[in-house]
Parts: structure tokens; sequence; C-alpha cells
């Protein structure tokens, strides 16, 4: 016999309603937390939500680990942009340890985790679609998230948990190869993304199925410490690129959009205008790289012998370079005591790293302050009342990765 | 302490842009072609697989890749991926499985009918992967019976296509009664499953 | 006028006085530190002040002293004025015997899985919480894994080779 995991509470015999388990296995890939709900018919009553099902300890194992080994743990937090969670981190690294990039790597960084947020946003807006029952946009944006995949590729060399970058810049130089799949990727996309919103925006069916739904209001959702395209649907117009400018974002140009009611219709109309924006972000950018020229275009990491590594080549030959990357991995560096909070815009919303450090290799402490986690505590609020079928629309359009959730 | 290294040596030369199943063994005549009963069952149900994809993290995002259109696990008979575990064949795992989804998963494998499969995707379904931690499960054969492993962080949607491979030949060689043998209940039996 | 690290300091020594100590900058963002009594208190004038503004509660988490008998475990607090666009760190220090801390989900929903998260790892307990149980970690788990003494890796492991990590 095996056991179930599942304790009915008592009284569950003569209630009304019925318990309906929402569970940790979902028939769309949204990652595994679980909803027990309890329906009258087809509304929902209440919620409880349960989530766990993939903690990965990732704030202890964060206490073992050198400072450049916790970019892949990073990775592996919103894996469907993980560029943009290594970025933060270096980020973070820097704050603490007081490196300044050129703004070579500054603007390259920006190309790079706006590619991301393409690609989170793709997968959101297209697993929308998924649950209201159009399947074709999924399959045609996957083709240009490989796209994506493979400027990572060029890169770093990984698809997915792309572990992008170091401490002070990026590991290589972009290649010819990297711009040239940007280029294509510039050219082609616009169109794939009109092509992709057409289906959606002034669709009959979709509309009527995700406006209305899972609405929240600008002061509930700032209580409920939402950030991101979620709270710039409910109205407010904050976005960390803009507010705390960092990775030199104040030299770009770019729109925020805001939404106006916070439903799942607003949520897809924001992530999509979002997109755009991202586009057009990525096009500045690439001009400014083109725009260095020289011993200048070389440059792709910042000058910090203490934490970068310094190239193969001179530490065979040279004696400082030898020292430099003999401190570097065995961790002897000087790592300043002191603590620092450093948070970005991740495609889900405001990311934060809170790192204490004792001055030793590891981390006293480091904790991540993850946008799933907090929006996600709303999720009774937001369908209390509505039907079945709109509570899988609201989950889809919050975008929950479980690897954020839970951490 | 070496462990012995083995490469794919297996070459299956392309003959005009086509690559043609072999034919199981037999003798054929004028309208007819009489072989072995367990040869004709494995290759129905090796090229009709319906998996179930239990995709927790990282690599389910691969998964969706490889169900995409340009490493598009279709063309392999498994087009109708499924959720419902009574009308799956493969249990593709992929992804951390923690503690806490330790039951969930043998819950879902114990409500698959024989014959079932089991593909672990990934490094943490293989083995733990990176988590040595207090709460990752490490590798999936702690609670249930795995056929394939698929290493990787994530596998790349080939590897994952290759392990979808490996499976059809498990699939199509496998004896038709051996989900009744003494040894298959023995298997069962260690993981605690009736 | 601009809200300042000085003045926000100002603001506080004036209304708490001697209870709030601690005071540093580092990296630009003035920490403070209070006794857990007044936990709500200072939260309350945060929020409710005209001129501060404090109404966005970015993050609650925990960490382990186990050098500070007496206040081995804190809870730190980072909130933000998203209008003027300062950011300020609240640390709260208690013991690991009694580790109770008066909740903030009243004045922040958002403060409600935090702090579960936190009486997770750290076993703070936070009092008036509505649902105070595990929200990580399995449910019979019976220890809080985020502490010092606790060890990262599940000791009850028999297939590791030990040759293969260098201990054999």
């Amino acid at each position: 016999m095996s056991e179930h995991h599942i304790k009915l509470p008592e009284g569950s015999i003569e209630k009304t309603t019925t318990t309906l388990n929402l569970g940790p296995t979902h028939p769309a890939t949204h990652g595994v937390m679980q909803n027990i709900l309890e329906l009258d018919g087809e509304r929902i009553v209440s919620t409880e939500q349960t989530i766990g099902y993939i903690h990965r300890a990732f704030e202890k194992l964060a206490e073992r680990r050198p400072l450049a080994q916790i970019t892949t743990l990073t990775d592996r937090l919103n894996y469907c942009s993980s560029p943009l969670n290594n970025m933060g981190w270096h980020m973070t690294c820097e704050k603490l340890l007081g490196v300044k990039t050129p703004k070579r790597v500054d603007y390259l960084r920006v190309i790079i985790m706006e590619l991301a947020r393409i690609a989170d946003h793709l997968i959101c807006n297209s697993i929308v679609g998924v649950d209201a029952g159009a399947y074709t946009g999924f399959l045609y944006v996957m083709q240009y998230r490989e796209l994506i995949y493979e400027i990572y590729e060029e890169v770093c060399g990984a698809r997915l948990t792309t572990n992008i970058g170091r401490i002070g810049g990026f590991e290589r130089n972009f290649n010819d190869i990297a711009f040239q799949k940007l280029e294509k990727f510039l050219k082609e996309y616009p169109a794939v993304l009109k092509e992709f919103e057409n289906l959606f925006q002034r669709n009959r069916i979709f509309m009527e199925r995700t406006m209305g739904t899972g609405a929240i209001s600008a002061e509930r959702a700032l209580n409920y410490g939402f950030t991101g395209p979620n709270l710039r649907a409910a109205g407010v117009d904050y976005d960390l690129r803009a507010h705390s400018p960092y990775s030199s974002y104040e030299d770009f140009q770019f729109n925020i959009p805001v939404g106006t009611t916070g439903d799942n219709y607003d949520r897809w109309l924001v992530r999509n205008q979002e997109m755009w924006q991202s586009l057009s972000i990525i096009e500045q950018a690439y001009q400014k790289v083109q725009e260095f020229k020289g011993a200048e275009a070389e440059v792709y990491h910042a000058d910090v012998p203490e934490y970068y590594l310094p190239p193969k080549a001179d530490v065979y030959t040279k004696m400082e370079a030898l020292i430099w990357h003999f401190k570097i991995i065995m961790g002897e560096t000087e790592i300043p005591a002191g603590e620092v909070y450093h948070s970005i815009e991740a495609a889900n919303g405001e990311l934060g790293f809170y790192l204490i450090s004792d001055g030793g290799r590891s981390p006293y402490r480091l904790h991540f302050r993850r946008p799933c986690f907090v929006y996600y505590q709303a999720f009774e609020e937001l369908i209390k009342g509505s039907m079945l079928s709109d509570a899988i629309m609201t989950m889809s359009s919050l975008n929950l990765i479980a690897g954020e959730l839970d951490a | 302490m070496s462990r012995p290294v083995s490469y794919n040596l297996i070459q299956k030369p392309l003959v005009d842009d086509i690559s043609m199943a072999e034919m199981p063994e037999g003798h054929q005549g004028e309208g007819f072609f009489a072989t072995s009963l367990d040869k004709v069952i494995g290759l129905a149900r090796k090229n009709s697989i319906w998996p179930l994809p239990f995709a927790t993290s990282c690599c389910g995002i691969e998964f969706m890749a490889t169900m995409g259109s340009h490493y598009d696990l279709a063309r392999f008979g498994s087009e109708r991926v499924g959720f419902s575990p009574r009308q799956c064949d493969l249990l593709m795992v992929m992804g951390t499985i923690a503690k806490k989804m330790g039951p969930v998963v043998k819950q879902v494998y114990l409500q698959m009918a024989e014959p079932r499969w089991v593909l672990a995707v990934g490094a943490c379904a293989s083995s733990g992967g990176i988590f040595d931690t207090y709460s990752v499960l490490q590798g999936i054969d702690q609670v249930i019976p795995v056929d394939v492993y698929v290493p990787g962080c994530p596998p790349r949607p080939e590897a994952i296509i290759d392990g979808v491979i490996r499976i059809q030949d498990l699939v199509g060689k496998e004896n038709l009664r051996r989900r009744n043998t003494d040894q298959y209940k023995a298997l069962l039996e260690s993981y605690g499953i009736q | 006028m601009a809200l300042t690290n000085e003045h926000i300091k100002q603001r506080l020594i004036e209304k708490f006085g001697e209870q709030i100590s601690g005071f540093e900058e580092p990296y630009g963002m003035l920490t403070f530190e209070a006794p857990k009594e007044i936990n709500l208190k200072v939260l309350n004038f945060l929020y409710d002040d005209a001129e501060l503004k404090f109404r966005f509660l970015t993050d609650i988490t925990g960490v382990h002293y186990p050098d500070k008998t007496g206040n081995e475990l804190a809870v730190v607090y980072h909130l933000h004025n998203l209008e003027d666009n300062v950011r300020i760190r609240f640390k709260v220090f208690t013991g690991v015997s009694t580790p109770d801390v008066y909740t903030a989900t009243g004045l922040f929903s958002a403060a409600n899985w935090m702090e579960r998260e936190t009486y997770d790892f750290f076993g703070i307990n936070f009092v008036g919480h509505p649902n105070l149980k595990r929200i990580l970690n399995v449910d019979e788990m019976d220890y809080f894994p985020l502490r010092k003494e606790f060890p990262l890796e599940d000791q009850t492991r028999i297939d590791k080779d030990d040759e293969m990590f260098g201990r054999g």
C-alpha cells in the first residue's frame, strides 16, 4: 500500500466544498508547486500553497563556495534567463570588492542581459498561450530562443545554465560569429515578435480568457512586495533599470510599459512591450559597442588582477601573474569584510543579493531576494472567487519559476 | 583506480540521405512475413513511446527545447506527451528531485501501467548533481528503478534524444515476459514496490 | 530636501533615543539595530512618517552568529522608500534560547512567507504570525538547517565513495 502524502483535514467529509489538489506535477511545465484549492463547483473559495518541492539549499551551499563559484548556483535560480542572475551576482561582488568595470564591458553586459530578458518573456508569454490552448505561438518562438542560446554559446559555451561572465567582465571577448548571430537576431526577430503579437493581442478568445482575471490593485501589490512586470501591470512604474541604474543603463533610452488593472491581460501586454523595449536597448548597445575602435575594442574585463584570472601565457612567464593566479585559486585574495545588498531588475522583478562577508573566501551569509517567492504569496488573493481555469491562467501569467521560488 | 571508458563505436552508414530501420529476422514470402512475437511487439513499442515529462527544473527547459521544432523529439514517435501516468510508457524525470518531492515521484511511478521505463535526465536526477545537500535526493534511483541515465547539466537536446534512443533499444529488445520474472519482482521489492 | 542618511539617522534618534544603536553605512546603505521588543514600533514609524515613507518591504532574512552569546540570531529587514529611492537596513537581535520576535505581517503582507522562510532556516519564532510552519523544508524536519552547527550534506548517506572525494 503506498502512502499518500496529503492528509485530509478533519471535517472534510461533512463540508460542502470540494478539495482539489493542483499538485506538484503540473500538466503545464511551470515547475513544482502545490495548490490545494477549496472549490464550490467551479468557483474557488480558498487556496493554500505549498512550495519547497525543489528546495536545493542554495544559501547553505553558498557558504561553502568561493565567490566565483557561486555564479553556477545563481544560474539555477531563474533558469529561463540565467545570464541575468549571473550578471547580478557579479555586480554584487564588484560592489563588495570595489571593482569598476569599463564602459565596453557594461555595454556587452547590457546586450546579454536584455537577450536573457527577451528569452524569459518569450517563454512566459507563449506558455500563457499554451495554457489558453494556443500551442502554435510557443513552438514558433522557441526557434528564436534557440538563436539566443546560440549567441550565449558563442560567448560562454553553454546554452541554458550559462555561468557567463566573471567578476570584472567576461571570460573572453565576443568574437565575430557572436556579433554576426546578434545581427541576424536583430534583423529577423522584430518580424517574428510582430507575428507572435498578432496571434494574441487582439484575439478575442485570448482577451476574454485573460481580461478581468487575476487582477490586483497597486496598493495591494506594493504591500505584497511585487516588483517587475507584475507590479508594472498594476500601474506602478518602478523599474530598477531606470531608478537605480547599474551597468551604464543610464546611457540608454527606453520606455517603461505600465498597465492599469494588473490582470492577466495587462501582464501579457507589459511583457510584450518590454520585449520591444529590450530589442531597442540591444540595438543601441550594439551600436555603442561598435563605436569602440582599436585597442579599446579589445577590452572585455576590468583591470583587476586580484580577482580576475590573468591570461595563462602570462601565468607561465611572469612572476606577478603567477602570484595573482595562485592567490585567486587558493582563495587567499583580500576580500573585505562587510555586508552589501545589491539588486537588479531580473525578468520577474527585483532580484536581490544580500552578501555578508567575514573576509574569508566564501561568504558568511548569502541570501537571495527572489521575486517569485515574494509575489507567489499573493496568489490566494488573486484567484479568490474566480474560476478554476482562471486560476491556471493566473498562475502561468505570473511567471512562476520553481527554481526561483525555492532556491 | 581507473574506470573503463567506452566509446560510441556503432556506426550506421547513411545511404541516399535516408536511414532505414532494420527489419527483424524472419521468414517472408508472398504477402506474409513471419517472425517472433517479441520482435514485432518490440518494433511497434519502441517507435511509439508516449513519454511523461516530469519536468521540475532547468532540464525541463531543455526538454521544452527538445520538443521544439529545432531538435524534434516527435520524429522518434513521442509526439504525444501525456501528463497522466496511466497513459504513458516512459517516465522522463528531468530536474532536481528534493526529498519533499521523492514520494510524489514514487506515487507517479506506481500509477504507471506495465511495461514502463524510466529515463533520468540530467545530473540532478541521476545522482543529485551539484547539490550535495540535506534536502536533495541524491539520484532518483533511491526511490524508483531507472533504466537510462542521461548526464549533463543540463544535457544538450541531442543528449536527451540519445537517451531516448537508448530507451528505444531497451524497449525493442525486451523479453515479453520480463515483467513477470522473479528477477524483476526482486528489483521492485528492493524499492519497496509490490 | 533630499532624504539623506544623516537626516534619517537624526529622525530615528529623535524618536527612539538610546534604544537605537549600531549606526553604520556599509556601501551607502544606512544600517541600524534596535532591541527586539520595539521592532514593530520602528517599522510603523518608518512606514507612517510623512517624510520617511519606507513603505516597501524588500526582504526579511536571518543570520546566525554563534559567537555573540545572547544575541546569536539576527533578523534583518530591508526597507525601501520608492519615491525618494532610499534603502535602509534594520537589524534585530535575539538569543537562541528564546528566539521570539514580533511579526510584521500586520503591516506588510509580504512579510508572511519571508518570516516563514526565516523560521524554517533559523528557528526564529515570529509571535503573532498567522501560519508559522515550515515552508521550504520537509515538515518533519526537526532542526534548523542554516544555523552554523549543522552540516550541508545529508549525514545519512552510505554510498559516498570517500576515495573519490579525497577523504579515503
